[in-house]
């Protein structure tokens, strides 16, 4: 089953980071990755941009209009995401803790996928 | 990352929003600072035990307003109290302070605080030099590095910039919507002053400059949080995004300059220009053009650019054009006739600097541009009486061996008797 790790944090924190602590966190965080891509489960993975490079189009009326900035202002925000396989939830939540140690704060919501394409076939 | 380490990371974050908050409290910039720094030392004791709060910048806020006042009591009998009526918010000093937080106020109190950094009565050194004091919580130390002076001259550009500003009487009610936009264009200028101050000639300085740009663009992001659809503020982050990514690439292994047609774009950050790009897009979709703008757009032209010969001079000539028109300036002008002679050729580049030799004679980049046209229409003796006057004008080692590399080149033309060479160019 593939689920999805959605990563949530501060992103005034995470961009408060000095370059060495950000290279730090991210060194950590691919040691789990390389041994989740090693046992053949680790699904794409993304860093997301700041919000303030975020657009929104409000597909709620008609003509959907066009929104400078993130879809809700949250104290956390969606950060990046990974795809990874899994038995059970048990198995997620233990990859989400290994994530979480190397990179503290904020919180990762796991979501089932329900219909996955990666987009290199024709649908 | 330990966790102090961390808490740091949230207290910087904070720290804007909590001296700002702080700021209209107590009225006084001073108060302010000393109350922020009493209530970070106490997160830095409290939380590796107890946690962080769930809402950082609300809790040092009222643990700073707490300790201020506290402070203040306490020393009643020492000296004389501020006058009560600068003190506000006393009598319902019960009221939750996250009640008061809401996001109007929030943003008028950090445009207020960047602004009465910023303020235009203050010259320019000492607006940046506030600006990192109070609102990015820098050391002194660490900006009297960043400006290569000592501690002690630093100290004093600070100090007598709060002075000035105690006298500039900035008014505390939410601003009007005109005031709203000079604060805004305000802040924006000094930003790209900050960011300025870090983008060195020098590889010596860089390591200590860097702090500079990276602060400028931290300020930007707080600013653009803060007004998200003002086009010309996402312009201007876009502008020190996208000039910041080829930091990297901006001098080769013995420290000396690398000319941008000459960089490795290997080495420019992608993750930086595909920010500074996606905001160029944001800003354009508004269809309210401003200098940042244009900037940001020539800015995004060389980044998009995958090699040097790739570069859209045509559509850059033509957006220095328009920023002629918006800010007419020599040196726009200058900056014009290069992509002019990418575009078009060293001749016309020529007939549109020739009036300019009076105003920018004392110019480094105009005799360097000039002696690179007449290189190229292999005009040898005048270019060579450009390149001269160039280097003697040159502000840094680097500048003068780039001009000297040129003159090498003057020189081995002449002495390859006139055969035909492709000169490089110099933008």
């Amino acid at each position: 089953m593939q689920y999805a790790i959605l990563c949530y944090h501060d992103e005034n924190v995470v961009c408060a980071w000095t370059k060495e602590q950000d290279a730090a966190v991210m060194a950590k965080l691919s040691v789990v990755h390389e041994k989740v891509a090693r046992q053949g489960k680790l699904g794409p993975v993304a860093r997301l941009l700041p919000t303030t490079a975020a657009t929104t189009l409000r597909k709620d009326r008609e003509p959907p209009i066009v929104i400078d900035g993130p879809f809700a202002e949250t104290k956390e925000q969606l950060l990046g995401f990974y795809i990874v396989d899994a038995e059970n939830l048990d198995e997620v939540l233990a990859v989400a803790r290994e994530l979480a140690e190397a990179n503290p704060g904020g919180a990762y919501e796991i979501r089932p996928v329900g219909t996955f394409k990666d987009g290199k076939q024709a649908p | 990352m330990t966790d102090t380490r961390w808490i740091n990371a949230v207290l910087t974050s904070a720290r804007p929003r909590v001296v700002a908050a702080l700021l209209r409290h107590f009225r006084d910039l001073d108060m302010a600072e000393e109350a922020c720094q009493e209530a970070c030392l106490r997160a830095l004791r409290l939380w590796p035990t107890q946690g962080p709060p769930r809402d950082a910048a609300a809790w040092l806020i009222m643990v700073g307003r707490n300790a201020a006042i506290d402070a203040t009591r306490r020393q009643r009998r020492l000296q004389p109290l501020p006058e009560e009526d600068a003190i506000s918010d006393l009598s319902d000093s019960e009221t939750p302070t996250i009640e008061r937080l809401d996001a109007s106020d929030y943003r008028d109190d950090i445009l207020r605080l960047l602004f009465v950094c910023c303020h235009p009565e203050l010259p320019a050194t000492q607006q940046i030099a506030l600006a990192l004091r109070i609102v990015s919580g820098l050391s002194v130390a660490q900006i009297a590095r960043a400006f290569l002076v000592t501690d002690a001259a630093m100290e004093q550009r600070i100090t007598r910039a709060k002075r000035r500003i105690g006298g500039a009487n900035v008014p505390f009610e939410a601003p009007g919507a005109v005031q709203r936009s000079e604060r805004i264009a305000a802040v924006a200028g000094v930003l790209y002053l900050l960011f300025n101050e870090g983008y060195t000639n020098d590889v010596a300085e860089q390591g200590a400059r860097a702090v500079l740009c990276e602060e400028a663009i931290r300020l930007g992001r707080l600013l653009l949080h803060l007004f998200p659809v003002e086009p010309e503020i996402m312009a201007l982050l876009a502008l020190l995004l996208l000039q910041h990514a080829r930091a990297d690439a901006r001098f080769d292994d013995d420290g000396n300059t690398v000319l941008l047609p000459n960089q490795d774009r290997s080495r420019w950050n992608s993750s930086l220009i595909a920010e500074g790009l996606a905001l160029v897009d944001k800003a354009f979709r508004h269809r309210r053009p401003g200098p940042y703008q244009v900037q940001a757009a020539i800015a995004a032209l060389h980044a998009r650019a995958a090699r040097a010969e790739d570069t859209d001079w045509a559509q850059i000539a033509l957006l220095y054009g328009a920023l002629e028109q918006m800010q007419p300036s020599p040196v726009v002008t200058l900056n014009r006739a290069v992509a002019v002679s990418k575009a078009e050729g060293p001749e016309a580049a020529l007939a549109m600097i020739e009036p300019l030799a009076g105003q920018l004679d004392g110019y480094f980049y105009f005799h360097g541009a000039r002696g690179a046209f007449l290189l190229e229409l292999e005009r040898m003796q005048e270019a060579k009486v450009a390149f001269d006057r160039a280097i003697a004008l040159a502000n840094t080692p680097a500048e003068a061996a780039h001009i000297r590399l040129q003159l090498d080149k003057l020189a081995g033309a002449a002495r390859a008797g006139g055969k035909k060479k492709v000169p490089e160019k110099n933008s």
